[in-house]
């Protein structure tokens, strides 16, 4: 008995989810959102804004193709430019999907449960957009399955040592992986949409990719087993995608990209991202939907602290890069190092120090934690806290090299723009649909977490 | 209603329970009094409803292992038959087989080897898809999926005997006992 009162929660921000659900009501309120039709005005809003940006990407992507990437301000030295800093930013905030799933999975939190779905989709629209970007980087797109290992009459392979290689297999991996991951876990909520849905279309369609699922005891047996590996494998395969993301930097010689510090400094960064755009897209979908009883502010608090912890490392990241160019007593480490700093790129490092370093120490205050304004205000600055690093590191690093006359001063043009923000507008769409026809929250594990929490009550009685 | 249903064959007896607990008391009740064939239905996964149904353990788990040998090995090899036997590029004199910068690789289809094994294994072992199960005829059966814990006896039980089986689940104070005939047996 005492031992229950110890780990009851000291604070007033009371449990994980509301202590009046049943099974059957919150089944009820997580379905009604895709089932019921109504829809609040926002929604129709967000659907139209984002329809309009996917025009533009469509329209960026044609241009594109058929004038190819001198439309971009690309050019030697700055060959990468907004394409990889897009590309790296896109998947790091995939990340934070699967640190959600899994790894929270793994260490039995609780609280990941009324998120995982959500994080999971945003997840998997991240790496579509993420993948956009190198295969348009490529110059010619329609040869993208050139980079793939298949037998063909150029006897040509790919370069297996080639971090860019790596890379090829990381994200693919990680795109079927996040897909599979997600789709295993809707698939008991789909049967439970498919026996609450009361209009035939609905009945036929939820039921078709519920697969006959029956809830047979045997069958949650094997699934349990297969989530639980599910989640061990994704575990050391998100660090590995983010680690392999900085190898394609850090295997080079450049100054500023050269460093061991990167593999970790870009995972932390990932995830802290990834927490950034959790909140900014939750905040607003638990106010409209009237969530706020399942995403409750406990778990923003807690989410919020991963922020600021994850945060937190970035920045030692940071300063570790300044240090060692100082340290390693190079002449070319130490230029990159001031002329990041002071150079013509210098307000671009300050406004990511501000965004990532200063901002998120008001994380430090409860009140900030739990109020929800605040909360989502500050998670748009690490947004654009995390562009500007992905920025900073790709050009300020390739701008000014070993060779003085080979420096240039890149500037992204209109189109490098539309396409970066065509591909939000794309992310937004996928949200926007995702939440129309699917259930957003994971329904059988809030089920299992109300029988869980009666348990618990039942023995502290 | 009673011409249709007699076309149809009899599946089994279910027993539909409004709690998790009550599920567990009732298939230990199952499980000693000899039954076999038996499954529950629930819209959350119960721990220790299999044990106290007598399902062994499943397999899955070695699937899975095998998966991700057959993944990464076969990374390896992939890598392994390109740069050492169909396409050997001599980068100032380091070796072919150059291990280490294999590894990413490996490690990439090793896991995705086992991913693929523990998605397709599992829904291959549970038999889906399979869009219509005889136990969708049970009356009530979309509360399965809802709020409501079935466990039902499979007529092809050796121990299944209608009017016994019948008598002894209604002694397991189930809130209903129902038969489930269906043209799906």
């Amino acid at each position: 008995m005492s031992e229950h009162e110890n780990i009851k929660p000291v604070d007033d921000l009371g449990p994980l989810i509301g202590p009046d659900y049943t099974y059957s009501s919150v089944g009820d309120k997580v379905s009604s959102i895709a089932l019921g039709g109504r829809h609040p005005l926002p929604w129709f809003v967000v659907l139209g804004f984002a329809g309009l940006l996917v025009g533009l990407l469509f329209f960026s992507i044609t241009f594109l193709i058929a004038k190819g990437v001198g439309l971009w301000g690309i050019n030697i030295p700055v060959g990468w430019g907004l394409a990889i800093i897009n590309f790296v930013w896109w998947i790091g905030i995939g990340h934070a999907g699967t640190l959600i799933s899994a790894i929270l999975f793994l260490f039995k939190q609780d609280w990941r449960t009324s998120i995982n779905r959500f994080a999971e989709a945003m997840t998997l629209f991240a790496v579509a957009c993420a993948g956009m970007f190198p295969l348009l980087h490529l110059g010619r797109p329609w040869l993208f399955y050139w980079i793939m290992p298949y037998p063909n009459t150029m006897k040509m392979w790919p370069q297996f040592r080639s971090p860019l290689v790596w890379d090829v297999f990381a994200i693919s991996t990680y795109a079927l992986v996040s897909l599979m991951f997600w789709y295993t876990g809707l698939v008991p909520d789909l049967a439970s949409m498919r026996d609450k849905a009361t209009r035939k279309v609905q009945k036929i369609a939820y039921g078709i990719f519920a697969m006959g699922w029956r809830g047979s005891a045997r069958h949650w047996h094997r699934y349990e087993i297969a989530y639980l590996l599910l989640a061990g494998l994704s575990t050391p395969l998100v660090l590995s995608v983010h680690s392999i993301v900085s190898l394609d930097f850090a295997v080079s010689v450049l100054p500023g990209w050269h460093a061991t510090i990167f593999p970790p400094y870009f995972v932390a960064g990932a995830i802290f991202s990834g927490f950034g755009m959790v909140c900014t897209l939750m905040i607003p979908i638990r106010k409209l939907y009237g969530l706020e009883d399942i995403i409750t502010t406990r778990h923003l608090n807690t989410m919020a602290k991963i922020m600021l912890a994850t945060g937190l490392m970035v920045v030692y990241g940071y300063s570790m890069e300044a240090f060692f160019a100082f340290y390693s007593g190079n002449g070319f480490e130490r230029f990159m190092m001031h002329n990041r700093m002071t150079g013509p790129y210098g307000f671009f490092y300050w406004m990511l120090i501000f965004c990532n370093g200063l901002s998120i120490q008001l994380l430090w205050f409860r009140k900030v934690r739990t109020t929800p304004l605040m909360l989502w205000i500050l998670s748009i600055v690490v947004n654009i806290g995390m562009w500007l690093e992905r920025f900073v590191i790709v050009v300020t690093s390739l701008h000014r090299d070993f060779l003085p006359s080979s420096w240039d001063i890149y500037v992204p043009t209109f189109w490098d723009w539309a396409l970066y923000v065509g591909t939000i507008g794309f992310f937004l769409f996928n949200i926007v649909i995702f939440v129309r026809w699917l259930p957003i929250i994971s329904i059988f594990e809030v089920k299992e977490l109300i029988h869980k929490n009666k348990h618990a009550r039942r023995s502290h009685e | 209603m009673s011409e249709t249903v007699r076309e149809k064959k009899l599946y089994g007896l279910t027993a539909e329970f409004d709690s998790p607990e009550a599920l567990i008391v009732a298939a230990e009740k199952i499980r000693d009094a000899g039954y076999r064939d038996i499954d529950a239905f629930t819209p959350f996964p119960v721990h220790g409803l299999t044990e106290a149904m007598g399902v062994k353990r499943s397999w899955l788990g070695w699937l899975v292992l095998l998966g991700g040998v057959l993944g990464g090995s076969g990374g390896l090899y992939l890598q392994y038959w390109i740069n050492v036997i169909e396409f050997p590029v001599n980068i100032g004199g380091r070796p072919f087989f150059s291990w280490p910068a294999f590894v990413p690789v490996i490690f990439e289809c090793t896991v995705l080897g086992a991913a693929l094994f523990a998605v397709f294994g599992m829904f291959g072992l549970n038999g889906l898809p399979r869009p219509h199960h005889p136990i969708f005829d049970a009356e009530g059966f979309e509360r399965a999926s809802d709020d409501r814990f079935f466990i039902a006896i499979e007529a092809g039980d050796p121990c299944f005997d209608f009017e016994e089986t019948r008598r002894f689940m209604n002694g397991l104070q189930a809130m209903a006992v129902t038969e489930v005939y269906s043209d799906d047996v």
